[in-house]
């Protein structure tokens, strides 16, 4: 599944010729120490006076060095292996390192040249693989808007620009016209990553005809679905490709100002975009008459204040308006009136992130990966009782089994897989008759599932799925804007239901009246995370009915409830 | 209250307030600032007083209503004072399905707080977040800006005691 040529692929990793020992500083590895690590093996490294030789270069051509960097890098989504320390370029990936580890990296591999192979990673029947890329986990991905994160220095606009970074935007402002642009990014069908999946282009195509004094572009980084960290390991990893993808957009769309909006849980993303944006203004990739186009663009960082429904483009808007962040029914939709009533393009950051490799390779490169009608790849956020947690991107159609069990290796016990919960609390619950089907927009909504932003969940036979349901409902309670009925009132009936159910009073009809009020709630509420609040009762309903009507004669078949 | 009295306490309050024209000065003296203003409260003085709700609404020129309507609509903003430290545990699905449950059951029992309350020594304050986004290490939780994951209840007391005096 990996790219046939490699060197076409502007993600891959940077050709220095130097060697780079980045330390993981996602916000997983920092959690587990990897600053310590960071300092510590810096201090080491200064201290060898530059007499160091890495023997592993000879193996693979690069002759011997004798200059190392230590380095921070984002997140490499294996955050279950945390810290991660990765050396460059050869591709070794030291796992579940400890700050005691540093001697035996320093002494062992940057001075003798040897591997120190109890930090590489180690499957579950012993092989073990030194190289990043030959881990199970990463063998079957296909990392492209993720591929510089592990790998460049996040907070270093020159290690970006060293992989080819902003030669996309320069190509769009200065070889293509704007229609060029979003002609092409239509032409790929890149379809929106945020969980709708419709078409980016057409978006942009509709805000580039309205004539308007102002338009705005936003990428929206308001993550808010339990279960999916994407954006933040993009906006955390790489957040040049974010300020590229979206100053492409404004140039697309005739938008001269640009806004970021982060979710306030995500304090390190908020720094990184800041510092990338402050950076890129010194560069001249943003500000006045860009690459001497005569383009000019502003962007900001907009820190969201935690509400989930600011994920909704309508509440977002009006959170930056400083408001608080009630959706409105559409139309009119934002290309046509959006911020302070202008024309206003909102992308999801990781639809962005493929923006650049679009301009760069064009519209047929795209159109080759992935399966037709979902081309590209998609990121998913795999948690939940798998062995190998983590980050992932995949090519759009791999089945559900496949993440599941080859990239993820599989539930982490000898307990049976039951269910996983896919696209947060506007998807649902499949079970293993399901697992086949393709991952892509169309295949999943067929059975009542959606991509959403790409959180996979997956659950064993120790997970209720009336308790499950009633916690997504106890979430929607929590995050309803309380704008509309529907939503307000009628999740708080369906979670009063789920609530008796679990503690062993429920009564016939109560399954009936669930039923009836995820109709009604799906039908008349004003914006998705109403229309879409119902799906996780419905699913599992639809695949778990038996342990619906197991609670009504006080069981609970996971042994969840009734305790 | 002496004149003299009241005097000192309009003299305290105008100094009480000024972090406020400092704050505005940096976002913009305009109504789209309130977020990030009010962000910066928050984060400065550990919650946002309604006496301070009252004083950005004159300053930014906005109805107090609308303050208060953004207050208590985000759930970053407290109006009530915190305790010195901010613990938030995940309840996001992966956090949930590894047990967040027994981790906020624990930290109940060993801070003697509720969900959204505050230790009784005003340590700690005690909330439960819609997913910090570690999904990948959880259970999580953050205590002030720093990450902690795969949490077991037993692990707790460790991780509290680095903030305990």
């Amino acid at each position: 599944m990996m790219p046939e040529d490699s060197d076409k692929n502007p993600a891959g990793s940077p050709k220095d010729d130097q060697v780079k020992i980045m330390v993981c500083a996602g916000t997983g590895c920092k959690s587990s120490g990897s600053m310590d690590i960071f300092d510590q093996l810096k201090e080491e490294i200064e201290e060898l006076d530059g007499e160091v030789k890495i023997g592993l270069l000879s193996d693979n051509g690069h002759g011997d060095l004798d200059e190392v960097e230590v380095e921070i890098s984002g997140c490499h989504g294996f955050c279950d292996e945390g810290p991660l320390v990765r050396i460059d370029p050869m591709g070794i990936l030291y796992t579940n390192v400890e700050v005691e580890d540093v001697e035996s990296i320093v002494n062992m591999t940057v001075k003798k040249g040897e591997l120190a192979e109890n930090l590489c990673y180690r499957s579950a029947d012993g092989e073990v693989f030194p190289k990043e890329e030959e881990i199970p986990f990463y063998r079957g991905q296909q990392r492209m808007v993720l591929g510089n994160c592990g790998k460049i220095d996040p907070e270093s606009i020159e290690s970006y620009e060293a992989t080819g970074g902003y030669s996309a935007l320069e190509k769009a402002m200065t070889e293509m016209s704007p229609k060029e642009v979003w002609r092409e990014v239509l032409d790929a069908n890149l379809r929106g990553r945020g969980g709708a999946g419709f078409p980016t282009g057409r978006k942009w195509q509709f805000a580039y005809e309205e004539e308007a004094d102002q338009k705005y572009v936003i990428a929206n980084c308001d993550e808010g679905d339990p279960g999916a960290f994407m954006d933040r390991s993009l906006t955390e990893g790489d957040p040049h490709r974010v300020i590229e993808g979206l100053a492409t957009a404004g140039y697309a769309t005739g938008a001269s100002q640009g806004f970021i909006y982060v979710r306030a849980e995500y304090p390190l993303a908020v720094k990184r975009m800041n510092k990338a944006i402050d950076d890129a203004y010194e560069a001249g990739y943003l500000g006045e008459d860009i690459f001497g186009s005569g383009f000019s663009f502003d962007m900001k960082v907009k820190r969201g204040a935690g509400a989930f429904v600011c994920g909704e483009e309508t509440a977002l808007i009006s959170s930056l308006e400083g408001e608080a962040g009630r959706p409105h029914p559409r139309p009119p939709y934002p290309a046509h009136s959006g911020l302070y009533d202008k024309p206003t393009t909102i992308n999801n950051v990781e639809t962005l992130g493929n923006v650049p490799m679009i301009i760069q390779n064009g519209a047929d490169w795209f159109l080759d990966i992935g399966n037709e009608n979902s081309p590209g790849t998609k990121t998913f956020a795999i948690t939940g009782d798998v062995q190998n947690t983590g980050l992932i991107e995949v090519p759009m159609g791999l089945t559900l089994r496949e993440i599941i069990y080859d990239v993820a290796g599989g539930i982490d016990s000898e307990n049976e897989f039951k269910a996983v919960q896919i696209g947060g609390p506007s998807g649902g619950c499949l079970p293993d008759k399901h697992l086949d089907i393709p991952l892509d927009f169309d295949s999943l909504q067929e059975v009542g599932a959606m991509v959403g932003s790409g959180g996979l969940v997956v659950m064993d036979e120790e997970s209720c799925m009336v308790d499950v349901a009633k916690f997504f409902l106890n979430f929607i309670q929590d995050e309803s804007c309380g704008k509309c009925t529907p939503c307000r009132d009628g999740t708080k009936r369906m979670l009063e239901l789920l609530e008796k159910l679990t503690a062993g009073e429920g009564e016939d009809g109560d399954i009936a009246k669930l039923e009836e009020l995820s109709n009604y709630i799906k039908e008349a509420s004003i914006c998705g995370l109403g229309q879409t609040a119902p799906n996780p009762v419905l699913s599992t309903l639809k695949y778990f009915r038996d342990e619906y009507e197991a609670h009504l004669n006080d069981e609970c078949p996971a042994g969840v409830c009734f305790d | 209250m002496t004149q003299a009295q009241k005097v000192s306490t309009e003299e305290a309050g105008v100094d009480r307030f000024k972090f406020i024209d400092d704050i505005i000065e940096e976002h913009g003296k305009s109504p789209e600032s309130l977020i990030p203003v009010l962000i910066d409260i928050q984060e400065e003085s550990g919650y946002v007083a309604p006496e301070v709700q009252k004083k950005t609404a004159e300053k930014l020129d906005v109805p107090a209503s609308r303050v208060h309507s953004v207050v208590s609509f985000y759930s970053y903003f407290s109006s009530e004072p915190q305790g010195d430290h901010t613990i938030g545990l995940c309840m996001g699905t992966a956090c949930y399905a590894k047990g967040a449950g027994d981790v906020l059951d624990e930290l109940k029992d060993e801070l003697d707080v509720e969900e959204g309350g505050t230790s009784e020594n005003g340590t700690f304050s005690l909330s439960v977040r819609r997913c910090l986004g570690a999904c990948a290490m959880a259970p999580v939780m953050m205590v002030d800006d720093k990450v902690y994951g795969n949490l077991t209840p037993d692990g707790l007391t460790e991780i509290l005691d680095e903030y305990r005096d």
